[in-house]
C-alpha cells in the first residue's frame, strides 16, 4: 500500500504521532464514530423501514414518537433494554449467548475497511475485498449457531435456511467482486474509489458493457446474503414464526435486529465502493475543488457515500414491500443455475475487455472527461436491463395475480 | 499504517464488548427477573414442546454445501489472480487471461457434470422423469 493513503487515525492525529498514541487512536476510532454509526444506522433505517413500508401500503407508519414518528426506534430501544432475557430450558446456554455475539462483531468488523471519505477509514487492508468476503461468513455463522442453539424446531428451519442461501450467495458475489478486483488491479477499498475519479461513466458501473451486470448479481446476491426479502426465508414470519431468532427475547433479539440493519448498510456501502464511484459526485470539477480541501472532501465525501448508501438501502425497502418471498428451490435455482453462469460469463468478458480494451474505458486514474466506447456501451447494458427488468417483472405480476390492477388505476 | 490487522481485531473485540456490554450489564440490571417455568419452555405455537429440535436434518443442505466449497475455493483463488490482472496483462498480454479461461473451463467442466446429475436442483428428479421432461425447478412442485 502507497504511504499518502491515510487512515482515520492518520488524518487526525498525524502521520508521526507515537505507538500508544496511535493505539488509542484505534480504539477510540472504533468506540465513538463506528459505534455510534452502526447504532445511528439501525435507527434510521428502522424508522425509514417502518415509514416506507407504511406509505407503500397507504398507511402513516409510527406517527406518535417524535415528528413523524423519528423518535420510535429509540423508544422501542430503551423498550427492549428493559425487557427480560429468556434462555428456554432446553436451549445450549454458551452458544445460545455466543451467537449474538458473533452475528453482531460480524457485521461491525465489516467497518474497519467501509470507507466514509478519503480519509475517513479505520484500516484501508490491502487485501479490503478479500476481508469483507471472508468476514461476511461470520454473521452467518452466528445465524446458525442461534437456531441450532435455541433448540426450537421453528428456529433450526430458520437457521439451515440460513446457511443455504448465505453459502449459495457467497458465490455470485464472490464473483462480482473478483470482476471488479480484475477491472480495477487492487483490492484496496480506497484505490479502487480512487480509480474511480472523474465524471459519472468513470464509475465501475459504467467502466464496460459487462460491468452493469456485475452490479446487477452483487445487488442481488446481496439482498440474499442479509436475509432481506425476497430472500428473507430464514425468518419468514408467515412459515417459521420469526426464524433462527424465534426464541430471542429483550436486548439479544435486538443485537441480531441491529446486525442485520448494519449488515444492509455494509453491502449497500460496498455495492457504492465498488460500482458507484464511492465518495466522488461524479462532476469531475466538483470532485478537483472538493479534493483541494481535505477537510471539504472529508465532510462532503462522507455525505457523498452515505446518501448513495442509504438510497440503496432505500431500494432494498422499496424491494422488500414489492415483491413476494421466493421459495427455497427457487432462491437455489436462481443462485446455482442463472447467477453462477451469469458471474462466470461477466469476469471471463470483462478480463477479456480490460486485457484488449484497456483504455477504452477510463484509463484506471486519468481523468475521462468525455464518454468513452466502455462507459456508453455499459450505460447501454445497464438501462437495457433496468427497464427490461422491470417490465419483465410487471408482466409476470400482472399474469399471475387475480385481480385487474387496472382497476386500481385513476 | 503500522497494525492494520490489530485494528481488525479491535473491532472484533469492539463489537463483542458492545453486545456483551448490552446483553450482559444494561440489560440485566434495567430487565426484570420473574422465574416462572412456562415461560422457559420451547415455543411451539403454544402447543406443550414434542421431543428435541437437535435432529437430523435434510442430507440436500450437506449436499449444497459440497457444491458451494468447490465454487468458493474457486473464487478464493481467483482474487490474487484478480489483483494482480493489469500488470499481468500490461508485461505479458493474454497470457493471464488464457491461464484464467484454462482454469475455468476444468471447473465448468464440473459445474455441468453437477448440472446434468441434477445436484443444484432442490428436488431431485428420478430417473424416470429426466428421461420424459427437462430438468428443471417446475419439477419441485410435482415434488412437494
Amino acid at each position: 500500500m502507497s504511504m499518502d493513503t491515510k487512515t482515520l487515525v492518520d488524518w487526525v492525529l498525524g502521520s508521526d504521532a507515537g505507538f500508544w498514541w496511535r493505539f488509542a487512536g484505534v480504539a477510540a476510532a472504533w468506540a465513538l464514530p463506528i459505534t455510534l454509526w452502526v447504532s445511528l444506522v439501525g435507527l434510521i433505517s428502522i424508522w425509514l423501514e417502518r415509514k416506507i413500508s407504511a406509505h407503500i401500503q397507504c398507511r402513516l407508519g409510527p406517527m406518535e414518537v417524535g415528528p413523524h414518528g423519528a423518535l420510535q426506534t429509540i423508544a422501542d430501544g430503551v423498550k427492549l433494554l428493559a425487557k427480560e432475557d429468556l434462555i428456554p430450558d432446553g436451549a445450549d446456554r454458551m452458544l445460545f449467548a455466543l451467537a449474538p455475539i458473533l452475528a453482531f462483531a460480524g457485521t461491525f468488523v465489516s467497518f474497519a475497511v467501509i470507507p466514509f471519505g478519503p480519509d475517513l477509514i479505520i484500516t484501508d487492508l490491502d487485501t479490503g475485498l478479500y476481508f469483507l468476503a471472508a468476514i461476511g461468513s461470520l454473521e452467518a455463522i452466528g445465524v446458525i449457531a442461534a437456531g441450532w442453539a435455541s433448540n426450537n424446531k421453528w428456529a433450526l428451519f430458520g437457521s439451515v435456511r440460513a446457511a443455504t442461501q448465505v453459502v449459495c450467495y457467497e458465490i455470485p458475489m464472490g464473483l462480482a467482486f473478483v470482476t471488479v478486483a480484475a477491472v480495477a488491479g487492487t483490492l484496496s477499498m480506497t484505490e479502487i474509489v480512487e480509480q474511480q475519479n472523474g465524471m459519472l461513466w468513470n464509475w465501475y458501473l459504467f467502466r464496460n458493457p459487462f460491468m452493469p451486470l456485475a452490479f446487477i448479481s452483487y445487488y442481488i446476491a446481496s439482498l440474499a446474503e442479509c436475509k432481506r426479502a425476497p430472500f428473507d426465508l430464514p425468518e419468514a414470519e408467515s412459515e417459521l414464526v420469526s426464524g433462527f431468532h424465534t426464541e430471542y427475547s429483550g436486548m439479544r433479539f435486538a443485537i441480531f435486529f441491529l446486525a442485520e440493519y448494519a449488515a444492509m448498510y455494509v453491502v449497500s456501502a460496498l455495492a457504492v465502493v465498488l460500482f458507484l464511484g464511492g465518495w466522488y459526485t461524479g462532476i469531475a470539477p466538483v470532485d478537483k475543488a472538493l479534493a483541494a480541501s481535505p477537510l471539504w472532501g472529508n465532510v462532503v465525501g462522507a455525505l457523498v457515500i452515505i446518501t448513495k448508501s442509504f438510497a440503496l438501502i432505500f431500494v432494498q425497502m422499496w424491494l422488500r414491500w414489492t415483491l413476494p418471498r421466493v421459495r427455497l428451490d427457487q432462491m437455489m435455482h436462481l443462485c446455482l443455475k442463472v447467477m453462477v453462469p451469469i458471474g462466470m460469463f461477466v469476469l471471463v468478458f470483462a478480463a477479456l475487455w480490460q486485457a484488449l480494451l484497456p483504455y477504452a474505458g477510463a484509463l484506471n486514474g486519468r481523468e475521462a472527461l468525455y464518454p468513452t466506447l466502455g462507459s456508453v456501451t455499459g450505460l447501454v447494458v445497464f438501462l437495457v436491463l433496468v427497464i427490461g427488468g422491470w417490465m419483465w417483472v410487471r408482466g409476470v405480476i400482472r399474469a399471475t395475480t387475480s385481480y385487474k390492477t387496472a382497476n386500481y388505476r385513476t | 499504517m503500522d497494525f492494520q490487522y490489530a485494528n481488525v481485531l479491535f473491532g472484533l473485540l469492539f463489537g463483542a464488548g458492545f453486545v456483551v456490554l448490552n446483553v450482559s450489564i444494561v440489560n440485566r440490571i434495567l430487565a426484570p427477573k420473574v422465574i416462572d417455568p412456562e415461560k422457559t419452555t420451547t415455543y411451539e405455537c403454544g402447543e406443550p414442546t414434542i421431543g428435541s429440535a437437535w435432529v437430523r436434518f435434510d442430507m440436500r443442505f450437506y449436499t449444497v454445501a459440497l457444491v458451494f466449497l468447490v465454487f468458493e475455493v474457486e473464487v478464493a483463488l481467483l482474487f490474487p489472480w484478480a489483483a494482480a490482472y493489469d500488470t499481468l496483462t500490461q508485461a505479458g498480454g493474454l497470457f493471464a487471461f488464457v491461464e484464467v479461461l484454462l482454469f475455468l473451463v476444468i471447473l465448468g467442466l464440473g459445474y455441468v457434470y453437477v448440472w446434468r446429475k441434477g445436484d443444484l436442483d432442490w428436488v431431485k428428479a428420478t430417473d424416470a422423469q429426466t428421461s420424459n421432461e427437462t430438468v428443471g425447478v417446475d419439477n419441485a412442485a410435482n415434488g412437494n
